[in-house]
């Protein structure tokens, strides 16, 4: 899965390196008391401090500070015990201090990894460069009026986590896997919700192109507002053709941020700002280093949650799933929950866990996609699905009869054994009721008999057939099998 | 080190000062002897002792994760030149 730009000159690759800006699940902002609730009215969740009223001070929310440890031990991460807040200086509306508060030069969080996991069963391991916690900004709306840009602070000041990735990827498709996986795990850890759309997940993407067998990094540029996965590859395959372009056709890269338009799928550069990168960065001195200890973090780590390699691992020797459904299973924290919750159910027995993520794989997510539903959102939750399973593999339906029953779920949402009993569908494997039906057949096609006794094992299936049509296609089909076997043998 | 008249007209634009090209040479001047005195520091032997971050030595405060404030627009946008909605209003600014 080598991704390669043909050039005039050669062949070219991309590396790619990610700034995901995470916001942080927590009920208080970062540096103050105000909610972070998302979508509330303008300006309604902002405290004296967010808006940067003279005097006010940052005290830390205790919470933030666990939650960036939490996703530092997440990704496999060191902690370091000793980190320190610095200011970044800039000047825009939505910026009420003139500064961000962020960790410039004492991180909280170190070098980790995040493993991808591929469908040809293929891993790669992307490094951590660092994570930091800082202060978002407010809101600027350009498109209110004509003349003026109206600012709602309510993001102003929320907790994000900045996750910083290596130069490690090679292709949008591993940057998309990427982002999938770190919002996968930021999910399970209960870190950040990481709906894209509303903004709690944002990514810049770092693009550089370099010939083939080239070892050093060329220059890059900073490709902002990629607010999609599928905006991100798009981002990254249009800036890695524009870099080589420009390569060919005798010019140089320059270092620049460009803003992406999902309008175009093209990137522009950002409207000179020839100071823009002189932020004068320096400690703040409303805030003291902050100190953790090891018991600290050893607290966390005891209580993180299973992750999504761990469950992964799990489902293939727990449940004896192949490693492509487990993958899929995980990839969502509460499609993972929902499978288990089949697959545990049944009254604590358990249920056959291949059965229960066929189900869930192929039926559930197929009817939920047509349906343009989230698993949360499912008309089917896991125990009436559970008992349908049930209701196979306890023969009182069969696996055609169970399709027809499922439509019936999604639709109305009522638990299957209503369904069986309103339709009358339930399977026939009364003995004696499948051989009265067999002998009436029987007894009216005797040239068919004839015929099977000559050896002919094809009109078997005939007969099959037709006591099936008799039973309104509720006779057990194996038992049909059998009984007519022994029948037409007698 | 010392500061030229153009770095000092950068740094008052970086912080938004407004400074009269009279007074660049002057201020060029006096920020250069600060610079000295901070370098003239740099020459104490600091090897192995950990960094002073403060006076008292105060441990970082911390809040609760509590909602407790906010919810208080009319204060917020009480200085606001101009606002519009519940928002403040800007002249506008293009990306």
């Amino acid at each position: 899965m080598t991704y390669l730009i043909e050039g005039e000159t050669g062949d070219w690759e991309v590396v790619i390196g990610l700034e995901v800006h995470a916001q942080i699940v927590s009920k208080a902002k970062l540096f103050s008391g105000s909610a972070t609730d998302f979508g509330a009215e303008p300006n309604t969740q902002v405290s004296l401090v967010d808006a940067a009223m003279p005097g006010m001070l940052p005290v830390v929310n205790e919470h933030c500070i666990e939650q960036a440890v939490r996703t530092g031990l997440g990704l496999k991460a060191k902690i370091n015990l000793n980190s320190a807040f610095d200011r970044k200086n800039y000047f825009y509306a939505d910026l009420p201090q003139g500064y961000q508060i962020s960790q410039l030069y004492h991180p909280i969080v170190g070098e980790g990894k995040v493993t991808l996991d591929f469908k040809d069963g293929q891993t790669r391991e992307i490094g951590i460069e660092r994570l930091h916690i800082e202060q978002d900004a407010g809101k600027s709306l350009h498109d209110q009026d004509p003349k003026r840009t109206f600012v709602d602070l309510n993001r102003s000041g929320v907790g994000l986590m900045e996750i910083v990735s290596k130069p490690d990827m090679r292709s949008p498709e591993e940057a998309a896997a990427y982002v999938t996986k770190l919002r996968a795990i930021l999910r399970y850890l209960g870190t950040c919700d990481g709906e894209m759309s509303e903004g709690s997940m944002r990514a810049d993407v770092n693009v550089s192109v370099r010939k083939v067998g080239e070892t050093g990094l060329r220059t890059r540029a900073e490709v902002k507002n990629v607010n999609s996965i599928r905006f991100l590859q798009q981002a990254i395959e249009h800036e890695a053709e524009r870099q080589v372009e420009v390569y060919e056709s005798g010019g140089q890269v320059v270092q620049e941020t460009r803003l992406f338009d999902a309008s175009t799928g093209e990137t522009r550069p950002m409207r000179a700002k020839e100071h823009a990168h002189d932020y004068r960065y320096f400690p703040d001195p409303d805030l003291p280093p902050l100190e953790l200890t090891e018991e600290y973090v050893a607290e966390i780590k005891k209580n993180l949650p299973e992750l999504p390699d761990e469950k992964k691992k799990r489902f293939i020797s727990e449940y004896g799933l192949s490693a492509y459904d487990a993958g899929v299973l995980v990839a969502e924290k509460e499609n993972a929950e929902y499978f288990e919750a089949v697959a545990k159910g049944g009254g604590g027995k358990g249920r056959d866990a291949k059965l229960a993520a066929n189900w869930v794989t192929a039926n559930l997510f197929g009817a939920l996609n047509a349906k343009d539903l989230s698993i949360t959102e499912s008309p089917v939750p896991a125990e009436n699905l559970g008992s349908l399973i049930d209701l196979i593999t306890g023969e009182t339906i069969s696996g055609r009869m169970a399709k027809e029953v499922f439509e019936e779920m999604m639709e109305t949402g009522k638990a299957p054994g209503a369904i069986v009993e309103e339709k009358g569908l339930k399977q026939i494997t009364d003995v004696s009721a499948i051989e009265a039906a067999i002998d009436e057949i029987i007894a009216g096609n005797l040239g068919q008999v004839e015929q099977f006794k000559s050896g002919n094992e094809k009109v078997i299936g005939w007969f099959v057939g037709q006591v099936m049509k008799a039973t309104q296609g509720k006779a057990n089909p194996q038992m049909v099998n059998e009984l007519l076997r022994k029948k037409l043998a007698g | 080190m010392s500061l030229d008249k153009e770095t000092v007209k950068n740094i008052a634009f970086l912080a938004r000062i407004k400074t009269p090209e009279e007074e660049l040479d002057h201020l060029a001047k006096e920020l250069s002897n600060i610079l000295g005195w901070v370098e003239q520091l740099g020459e104490v032997d600091t090897e192995g002792v950990d960094p002073m971050t403060g006076a008292a030595g105060a441990a970082l405060p911390r809040r609760l994760d509590v909602v407790n404030d906010g919810g208080d627009r009319e204060s917020v946008l009480a200085n606001a030149p101009e606002r519009d909605g519940g928002f403040f209003a800007v002249p506008k600014v293009i990306e």
